[in-house]
């Protein structure tokens, strides 16, 4: 093993990470006393403690360690005890399901991270990370490259870039609420450290097309993300999918540095670096309290599906306070954090546009008319989720009885919907300290790299009139809404007549009538149905040939990439096992030769390299 | 100097937005031969509704009441955003292009809100669909403002306001704008003001269960909206200079003229696509938007090439 030492990292990038990861876990293990209790035995309370304190612990050893082999072994401890948290509800089928989708694809990530960290052993001959970035220097351009996609599918995996997104929408749901917070606000980053930290600053980024790869997937990430993030009902579901198309902008913010740094614009690639971690620091907050204020829901009524929810504005109006803010700053809109992220990876990708050579500019531009797909996609997702879920009539009767969530669970969500408005005012003094962070990352002096202009200003790049102030715009978004608010005192309150919604002269409206999230998703499943490749199901149930008794209707859409991918890939591992059944006789002799073999051909194959 | 500058922006949009609707019914209703309301129909309506007691719907929540006002918030602030008479813009240290999109897109979203809110099944088809449309137009803007931009060298609104040549891609770009404006305020193909016909409403369906002072307020958020998008396309086409370059009397009252004229062009365009064609299906709209992405693209294209 040579020089193995337990040595840790503590960067300015380890910390950022340890900052995200803390900044999650800490409400969420607050939120979880009220959540856990009355929903588990005692022991199994005290066992997810356990559980969870692991988890945050190896997640924290990961974002610091300072030897590929105790990433490793922490990775693993991380993938391990969330898979116990993933299949933590027993009880449910389902969860052992997920569950185990989660661990095959889990590993299968860590194969190749094992296979891309031995590669790296054999030049550096030490698992350290100096040493490694020593030899990384020298290594030929082509092992380089192998290296790169290697990691890319182990951590895009973790990182749920489609296609290798499968497991997050079943795994990420299924845990407990709180857990899903982790994972999906903080687990999920420690891929995208791994990039990070390995990609940009071990590797070193030496070819244009490994940012472009990125930011090609990153972009696919995203789109599809949404896209089915808007087609599902089941709200931790969607919130989940919503984290793939997340992980998909921030990788635009990765990917764009890492183009930007093989082109050698140092100015620009740290931007984009910053807009990158921005993005994903925010994402770690929002998605955390959307997650949380989600599973006070379900918590509260005892089901997932928006389509039996409703009306919950009006009984637990405190949760729905934290997820509208939530899916205001999810939706990219001011003046919250999201919108300062999104804001700053448009910014990347123009100046990106227009200071790249030709070749590459419409690249950027379409990439970037993605991103605004995206985010307008997302708020429309984000519409319904809030929509259907909290306001108007309560579509079924445990809805109606919903009750406000403890004072825990509270006090979990209100954290995180304070910390949303503090990175959305505070963006400037943010951007001051990632700037530091991308420094380590990439290596580059930052120490004259500015992208604010006071303490309230963002400004990307020096003397060319692009501003965004976010309390500037809260302010004036205040002044006028306060200004609104003396029209309503003056004119409004008390004067208006309450009376039943305007039924077109029927009778009687109630919540059967109200718009549904199937409904209000169908204009974009129809618009994206090349690719969802919607199908109906119908059976009708007669009582005789002229009578129909019960008519079921059902509309679902295709998972392509299951469908396509998976289930084929799935099928020839099976065929293959089973022609690989022949050998194994079963006698006894024919293993011992079996053995010889394998060994004689480790060695003739040790002595090739 | 800039909150005068602000006053006086927002008294003149405040004031002047009804009138370009008003004047768009009255040309509509030129070319098809009728005799029409005349073009302070706006501020009638707007009055009547202003003086009218409301209905609220009893199963609305705060985000019903509030709606209308974040709405009415932030066009008002995307109108502080755009330099409309010298060439700097009141909030112009808050936001370039791209926030301007993202502010307008705070108000729809609560709209959209509001109207699941009321629980009917057409404001919510309303939501639903106003929903789909804007994310649908959302990629054409972004590219129009990289279009812009690249020409301009800058984001920034400002960059791009006051006198400059008009290259083809701004052309093309204008072009895009234009159809993606008519997507955003409601006109036909897209969208029809006029119809209450429910399965053919969008914005109409979605604002349904508004009456009285709330509905009024979005209904002159709307008219404040469509006057920004026509001033920016008007500036995008139709470039002209800051109005301190004009020394003497007469000087300004031809920059004047020049400036309402530009935007009555944008506003008889309008007129004119709205009497000369029929609105399309919902499905269609997706085709008409996609069309403008694709000039978009061109737009892009011409700007990299410097064309």
């Amino acid at each position: 093993m040579g020089n193995f030492s337990l040595n840790l990292l503590f960067d300015p990038l380890s910390l950022f990470f340890l900052f995200v990861i803390f900044i999650v876990s800490l409400p969420s293990a607050i939120y979880s006393f009220g959540y856990l209790k009355g929903e588990y035995s005692v022991g199994k309370i005290k066992l997810s403690w356990f559980l969870l304190a692991i988890f945050v612990l190896s997640m924290s050893l990961v974002v610091t360690a300072g030897n590929a082999l105790i990433f490793l072994l922490a990775w693993e401890i991380m993938s391990l005890v969330s898979y116990f948290l993933v299949v933590f509800d027993t009880k449910h089928e389902k969860s052992v399901q997920a569950g185990t989708i989660y661990i095959v694809m889990t590993h299968i990530g860590t194969a190749f991270l094992i296979a891309a960290f031995l590669i790296l052993y054999k030049h550096a001959h030490s698992f350290d990370f100096t040493a490694i970035k020593n030899a990384c220097q020298v290594m030929p351009s082509s092992i380089k490259h192998l290296v790169f996609l290697f990691l890319l599918i182990g951590f895009g995996t973790k990182a749920g870039i489609v296609p290798m997104h499968i497991w997050l929408p079943y795994a990420h749901p299924q845990a407990p609420s709180h857990i899903s917070s982790i994972m999906s606000g903080v687990m999920i980053k420690t891929a995208v450290y791994g990039i990070i930290r390995f990609v940009i600053f071990l590797l070193g980024v030496n070819s244009l097309w490994w940012g472009g790869l990125v930011l090609v997937l990153a972009v696919i990430t995203c789109l599809v993300g949404i896209v089915y993030a808007l087609m599902e009902s089941d709200i931790k579901k969607m919130l989940a999918y919503s984290s793939v198309e997340n992980m998909g902008v921030i990788l635009l913010g990765i990917g764009a540095a890492m183009f930007f740094l093989s082109l050698n614009l140092q100015y620009l690639a740290v931007f984009s670096l910053v807009a990158g971690l921005y993005h994903l620091v925010n994402h770690a907050i929002f998605k955390g309290l959307l997650f949380l204020s989600g599973g006070s829901v379900y918590k509260a009524t005892g089901t997932r599906d928006m389509e039996k929810l409703g009306g919950l504005i009006k009984v637990m109006p405190q949760t729905a306070f934290c997820f509208l803010l939530g899916a205001i700053a999810i939706s990219a809109l001011p003046p919250l954090n999201g919108f300062v992220s999104e804001w700053l990876t448009l910014q990347a990708l123009f100046w990106g546009a227009f200071y790249v050579p030709v070749s590459a500019k419409l690249f950027l531009t379409v990439c970037a008319g993605m991103l605004a797909l995206t985010s307008a996609l997302a708020a429309a997702c984000f519409v319904k989720a809030f929509g259907i879920t909290f306001l108007a009539l309560p579509r079924s009767q445990s809805a109606k009885n919903a009750k406000e969530a403890p004072v825990s669970m509270r006090i979990g969500m209100f954290f995180l919907s304070l910390m949303i408005i503090c990175f959305g005012l505070g963006a400037s003094f943010v951007i001051k300290l990632l700037t530091r962070v991308a420094g380590t990352a990439t290596g580059i002096n930052v120490s004259n790299m500015k992208f604010s202009l006071n303490n309230f200003t963002i400004m990307p790049q020096a003397g060319q009139g692009v501003y965004l102030s976010v309390p500037l715009l809260a302010c004036a978004l205040v002044v006028f809404l306060f200004i609104g608010w003396i029209f309503y005192i003056k004119f409004l309150r008390n004067k208006s007549r309450t009376y039943t919604t305007w039924d077109c002269g029927y009778y009687k409206l109630d919540a059967r009538n109200e718009y549904t999230a199937t409904a209000f998703s169908k204009p974009f499943r129809i618009a994206f149905s090349f690719f969802l490749l919607p199908y109906r199901k119908t059976e009708k149930i007669r009582e005789s040939f002229y009578h129909v008794k019960s008519f079921v209707y059902e509309t679902h859409t295709t998972m392509v990439f299951k469908k396509y991918i998976y289930k084929p890939l799935l099928g020839s591992v099976f065929k293959t096992a089973k022609i690989m059944r022949n050998i194994q006789a079963g006698s006894i002799h024919l293993y011992l030769g079996y053995i010889f073999v394998t060994v004689f051909l480790l060695i003739l194959f040790m002595n090739k390299f | 100097m800039k909150i005068p500058l602000a006053i006086i922006q927002l008294i003149f949009i405040i004031l002047f937005s009804p009138f370009l609707s008003g004047l768009i019914t009255k040309i509509k209703n030129t070319l098809r031969m009728r005799k029409g309301q005349g073009v302070f129909q706006p501020y009638l309506n707007l009055r009547k509704l202003f003086l009218k007691r409301e209905v609220i719907s009893e199963t609305a929540s705060w985000v019903f009441g509030v709606a209308p006002f974040v709405v009415m918030a932030s066009v008002l602030t995307a109108a502080l955003l755009i330099p409309m008479f010298i060439g700097q813009s009141p909030l112009g240290g808050a936001g370039d292009f791209f926030v301007l999109i993202f502010v307008l897109a705070l108000g729809r979203f609560f709209l959209a809100l509001a109207a699941l809110d009321a629980g009917s099944s057409f404001t919510g088809m309303g939501s639903s669909r106003e929903m789909f449309i804007s994310s649908l137009a959302e990629p054409a803007v972004c590219l129009v403002i990289f279009s812009v931009s690249l020409q301009f060298g800058s984001t920034g609104i400002a960059a791009s306001f006051g006198m400059h040549p008009v290259p083809v891609s701004l052309l093309v770009a204008g072009i895009a704008l234009f159809m993606v404006i008519i997507a955003e305020t409601s006109r036909i193909p897209v969208d029809n003001q006029e119809t209450h016909l429910e399965l053919t409403m969008v914005h109409e369906a979605m604002i349904l269960e508004y009456s009285g002072k709330r509905l009024a307020l979005i209904e002159w958020a709307a008219y404040i909206k469509q006057m920004l998008w026509f001033f920016v396309i008007a500036q995008l086409i139709f470039p002209i200079a800051s109005f301190s370059c004009c020394n003497n009397f007469s000087g300004l009252i031809s920059w004047g003229m020049w400036y309402l004229a530009r935007i009555m062009i944008i506003v008889i365009a309008v007129a004119i696509v709205e009497v000369s064609l029929a609105k399309m299906r919902l499905f269609r709209v997706a085709d008409f938007l996609g069309f403008g992405f694709v000039l978009a693209v061109i737009s892009v294209i011409c700007a990299i090439l410097r064309i």
